[in-house]
């Protein structure tokens, strides 16, 4: 569980974060979601612990982020998998060695071990043994943010972190990573955090959606109460797709995409 | 001299702290280290050895022509080869060309890992980036430097060695006596000394551009300018500062 109270945030005199209060809860997919430019981002790092934070307290289930020192933080962080837009793998490693490069730096597993853990997570995934080898440049968005997941639960983490894991997918394909994320996270009962705009992953996978305007906490609520929240700054946020204003008058929900 | 200066020099100090902390896995960064020895250094031995042919060829025509009058011995060229190539080329000149490419090749590397997310993603594995990214280069382009000059002074040698008689400025015999009249092994000693300090400056100092940038593939390359820019620099002042401390 990772809970933030009060947590407030500002660069240059302008406050980006106001007040947030919160708590993402574990087993299920908490999505932070937002305009571009509403302090989403700033979140997630902040509760990352890549920007401090000027007020306010974030707990890692019973440790309080903010009163730790660098060691200390640098435990919890080998307790996180991150998920980066881009995918951030490592251009110099192949599809394996990404995969295996947490596992190098922080256990002493045997060279087999780490083989079959390596074939665990990929597999998990659902990349092909023939694919191990290509390196980032090789191989296609879609496989980049699936063999960035991989390299995010290699060291079974308890948090799991998404920043906008489906941006610059096809629809298919996002709906696939937003399947896997959500699988993983019941599979291994991780905290799992997703930060996206994305509105067909907030129908899909929102189990808890947090909507953050200008900064402060607009919205809280999960994806079967989102349509219909009544909630203005919400509305006009969901309802600038015109897919689902139109649903929004047909008083119907938008169908589930199948697993591709 | 404004705020800006003492911010990057303060920046640059408190990156290389974060550089000499004691590695997470010492095993990793020994093969980290073996990888830039190959890639910075053996990859640059060609480039080193082709310029310093050249201008060790040139030198000694340059050298023969401004001492065309008789009464100056033949032996003059090669002396004269040899100690600028020892004293400022094969440390100096060098180390300049090696900031183009070593230092650029480092930037745009970080720089690069920096704007597609991936230092922060060392970071949120709890991997010390600097350390990680930047310690195998530097120890890597100080290992490999003292062995560019040696190279450098050896085929600048040899380059000299077949343009004088081939231009008909000096024969071999005389190019040789030349070379190994009043040699001063200190001259070898300092400039090995000089090599690991412009070794140093070459790889940290474009580093510190390469991990600091901000933005994209456009600042990318500006940081890469500024990167070499600065190295330059800062090699010839600290050329001048050991000249005088170990020289005069």
């Amino acid at each position: 569980m990772i809970e933030v109270k009060h947590i407030t945030k500002s660069f240059d005199e302008v406050k980006v974060l106001n007040d947030i209060s919160t708590r993402f809860e574990p087993g299920i997919t908490n999505l932070i979601i937002g305009r571009s430019g509403s302090g989403k981002t700033v979140l997630l790092k902040s509760i990352l612990g890549l920007y401090d934070i000027d007020q306010g307290e974030i707990w890692y289930n019973d440790r309080n982020l903010v009163e730790l020192n660098e060691k200390e933080r640098k435990k919890i962080r080998r307790e996180i998998g991150m998920v980066f837009q881009g995918g951030a793998l490592f251009d110099s490693f192949s599809v394996a060695a990404n995969v295996r490069f947490p596992l190098d730096m922080f256990t002493t597993m045997s060279a087999k071990e780490k083989q079959k853990r390596v074939e665990f997570c990929l597999d998990h995934v659902e990349i092909q043994h023939t694919a191990h080898k290509l390196f980032p440049s090789e191989i296609s968005g879609g496989m980049k943010k699936r063999v960035a997941i991989a390299r995010a639960i290699s060291l079974n983490p308890k948090y799991l972190f998404c920043d906008e894991p489906n941006s610059g997918l096809d629809p298919e394909t996002a709906t696939v990573i937003d399947k896997l994320i959500q699988n993983l996270t019941k599979e291994f009962h991780m905290t799992t955090i997703i930060n996206t705009h994305d509105m067909n992953s907030v129908i899909e996978i929102g189990e808890s959606v947090l909507f953050i305007a200008k900064g402060e906490v607009g919205w809280q609520g999960t994806h079967k109460e989102i349509l219909h929240s009544g909630n203005n700054k919400l509305n006009d946020f969901i309802f600038a797709n015109k897919l689902y204003a139109q649903l929004r008058e047909e008083g119907d929900k938008p169908e589930q995409k199948q697993n591709t | 001299m404004d705020i800006k200066f003492f911010f990057h020099v303060g920046r640059y100090f408190q990156m290389l702290r974060r550089v000499f902390a004691r590695p997470e896995r010492t095993k990793i960064y020994i093969r980290q280290l073996f990888r830039e020895i190959d890639s910075l250094g053996v990859n640059s031995v060609w480039i080193v050895i082709i310029i310093s042919i050249f201008i060790g060829g040139i030198m000694t025509i340059q050298f023969a022509y401004s001492m065309s009058n008789p009464i100056y011995p033949r032996t003059l060229i090669g002396l004269g080869t040899r100690d600028t190539l020892i004293l400022e080329f094969s440390s100096t000149m060098l180390a300049l060309i090696m900031a183009g490419k070593i230092g650029s090749n480092i930037t745009s590397e970080i720089g690069t890992m920096r704007v597609t997310e991936q230092i922060d993603s060392l970071e949120i594995m709890g991997v010390n980036s600097a350390g990680y990214l930047i310690l195998p280069k530097i120890v890597a382009v100080v290992f490999i430097f003292p062995f560019l000059f040696i190279i450098s002074v050896f085929f600048g040698l040899l380059g000299g060695m077949v343009t004088g008689p081939l231009a008909g400025v000096i024969s071999i015999p005389d190019y040789i006596a030349g070379i190994q009249w009043l040699f001063y092994p200190y001259y070898v000693t300092f400039s090995l000394i000089k090599s690991l300090f412009f070794g140093f400056i070459v790889a940290s100092v474009p580093a510190y551009y390469g991990y600091y940038v901000q933005g994209g593939a456009l600042e990318v390359g500006t940081a890469s300018t500024k990167a070499v820019v600065n190295t330059n620099i800062l090699i010839l002042l600290f050329d001048l500062i050991l000249t005088r401390l170990l020289l005069t």
